[in-house]
């Protein structure tokens, strides 16, 4: 076995990786072609820095090209990013018409790469428009959206459709992010990557250190929510869920951590918010993390005896997936992905209120084995359903299925 | 039941452990109340049930059996109607030789509920059902068990969805609506019927598939001897 195989199978288990030995068999020397806007940052690049050399160990031919563009180029995805997650962004036609021409000349680039390929995998809508610049496509495309698109602005998301829906099959996170398209709409789940600086097992000195870099107290409990500042996460209903749980739990510590979000004017106002909220409380530990500090919110969440996620509107949520996969109870907002990943009594709980989460935080800290209990629980379900590897499977026998035109059983054997 | 007899017992063919990976499409059907959800049923395509009863239990998710299919899961949680739920719940899929009966089945149930409680009608759920169907892809697990003592070796090293390919997706699959091992102890001539029969006392509805891999791996063990494997 290769040596990044063989690192996952150390954590995800043989199974998955015989899985993918066998679903790649009928893919042998097909070629693979992934395509988003950018190399670094940001939660598709880092899964497919690991997705593609998988890939390529598994025998299918597999390369990642990145889109260039200019500033106009990406202020206008930028707006369209926010605009299908439902702000009431009005796109001016002239940045819609440069976005056009930016994938122009991106496919006078890619086309020969792009239309000898087997199978084309578009990430979100930058590169959307390549399609239509390779009229002599001979493989299979599939537009993969990452984002919550189940509400998007109307006139940005009829601009996106008319490229959209010229592909072949198109990939969703969750049934209900999915728009009206006439193709096959597959549901695939986002995953962590188990190996990452952000969820790779730490020493317990690295762990250790936390408390003293951020003054806490490791003999008394901590709960954490580590997640950008941002309404819809409710930090602001944190801080008041950890006031009513420290009622009756004298010793309790709760470490708010998000990014900087220097770019954001409104992320800056929810932080002023909860700095007001917290009202200088010694308990209380609000952190502007800089985006790589990987590690750092690696060892947050192992600090915690449970963590928070309490969003009022969530996409797949893959900051529960990361503290899951840290053997912590999450209790989360009973919205989007959450509701996929937070079972009642199993892997933590849903709620719905401060009141809901102040209930649950009493709950489980009277009941240590609880926590330990449900943090197993929790590691297991990541280990079987949010890890990459159970993605590229997925993509995988999503590309079996097309090379077979959507057939609805298809046996190879 | 247990011998040596069996060492000398006349193989059937092998018994070829496959695999599955099974992936959910969309359907673009959702239903936000109870009369929306019996509409879409009605046009509602057969794998579209197959997934809601069967394949849901390759999904993530920590189940309650309470409600073991998702549309009874769906009436509970969402409509909050649990004389529905229960009814729902009790349908056995595996009772019904073809689909479009299953079918009849839950509409028929819903229909009565309909009449006989109208604000059901217009009350919206909590949450909207998605209609999923899904593609399966059957491959080699790359496991052959010659008699049953490779078996019962190999029954706890099953990938889960080996389990589920195997134990559950085989009542659609076999001309008895049973499962696979079953049908293969079936080719020794009912020597392990006492086998057959504990098998079909497992109700696969109200397991994970990590508890029935370890059900069958029990069940063969005591029946063919606890040091064969």
């Amino acid at each position: 076995m290769s040596s990044l195989l063989e690192a996952y199978a150390a954590v995800a288990g043989e199974d998955i990786i015989r899985h993918l030995r066998q679903l790649s068999a009928p893919l042998q020397g097909r070629s693979v072609v992934h395509v988003n806007s950018t190399r670094l940052g940001g939660g598709v690049a880092e899964i497919l820095h690991k997705l593609v050399p998988l890939s390529r160990e598994l025998g299918i031919d597999t390369h990642w090209e990145v889109i260039s563009g200019d500033a106009d180029f990406y202020e206008c995805t930028k707006q369209m990013h926010n605009a299908l997650q439902g702000s009431r962004i009005q796109i001016p036609d002239r940045l819609l018409q440069h976005y056009e021409e930016v994938n122009e000349q991106n496919a006078a680039r890619l086309r020969p790469l792009l239309e000898d390929a087997d199978f084309v995998v578009i990430h979100d809508p930058q590169p959307a428009a390549l399609l239509r610049h390779c009229p002599n496509r001979g493989g299979q495309w599939v537009w993969r959206c990452h984002i919550d698109a189940s509400r998007p602005q109307r006139h940005v998301w009829r601009f996106l459709e008319r490229h959209v829906r010229a592909f072949d099959a198109s990939i969703f996170s969750l049934p209900q992010f999915t728009r009206a398209l006439p193709h096959p709409e597959y549901i695939i789940a986002p995953s962590i990557d188990p190996l990452s600086d952000k969820n790779i097992d730490l020493p317990q000195e690295e762990i250790d250190a936390i408390y003293h870099r951020f003054e806490l107290d490791p003999e008394s409990p901590i709960i954490a929510q580590i997640s950008r500042y941002d309404r819809f996460k409710d930090p602001v209903g944190v801080v008041e869920a950890f006031r009513m749980a420290r009622r009756f739990v004298p010793r309790l510590q709760l470490v708010l951590a998000g990014g900087t979000a220097t770019d954001d004017p409104e992320g800056d106002a929810v932080l002023a918010e909860v700095r007001e909220a917290s009202d200088n409380d010694p308990h209380i530990r609000i952190l502007t993390l800089p985006p790589d500090a990987h590690r750092g919110i690696n060892a947050l969440q192992r600090a915690a005896h449970i963590v928070l996620q309490k969003s009022t509107r969530e996409g797949f949520g893959l900051t529960v997936t990361e503290a899951m996969w840290k053997g912590k109870p999450v209790i989360g907002g009973d919205t989007g992905g959450i509701r996929l990943q937070v079972s009642n009594y199993h892997t933590g709980f849903l709620v719905n209120t401060p009141e809901g989460a102040a209930l649950r935080i009493r709950y489980l800290l009277q009941a240590p084995e609880k926590i330990q209990h449900m943090g197993d629980n929790a590691r297991e379900l990541v280990r079987e359903n949010f890890l990459l590897t159970r993605q590229l499977r997925d993509y995988l026998t999503l590309m079996v299925g097309l090379h077979h035109r959507a057939a609805d059983r298809i046996d190879l054997v | 039941m247990n011998g040596p007899g069996f060492e000398h017992a006349p193989p059937a063919a092998p018994f070829r452990f496959r695999d599955c990976a099974l992936i959910p499409i969309a359907s673009g059907r959702r239903a936000s109340s109870l009369k929306e959800l019996r509409d879409h049923l009605v046009q509602s395509g057969r794998d579209t049930l197959y997934y809601h009863f069967w394949g849901a239990l390759l999904q993530p998710r920590f189940e309650e059996r309470e409600y073991h299919n998702d549309f009874a899961a769906w009436v509970h949680h969402a409509v909050r109607d649990d004389v529905l739920a229960e009814q729902l719940a009790m349908v056995d899929p595996d009772e019904y030789d073809d689909v479009e009966e299953l079918r009849l089945v839950i509409l028929e149930y819903i229909d009565q509920r309909l009449e006989d409680t109208p604000f059901l009608e217009w009350i919206p759920a909590t949450q909207v059902f998605e209609f999923i169907h899904a593609q399966i892809v059957v491959f080699d697990a790359g496991l052959e068990a010659g008699d049953y003592r490779d078996l019962v070796g190999h029954i706890p090293r099953m990938p889960l969805s080996s389990v589920f390919y195997h134990f559950v997706d085989a009542r659609r699959r076999t001309p008895d609506r049973t499962d696979d091992f079953s049908a293969w102890l079936a080719g020794f001539d009912h020597e392990h019927q006492e086998l057959v029969d504990a098998l079909a006392d497992i109700d696969p509805y109200f397991n994970t598939l990590s508890e029935l891999r370890d059900q069958l791996g029990a069940l063969f063990r005591r029946h063919f001897g606890e040091g064969v494997a």
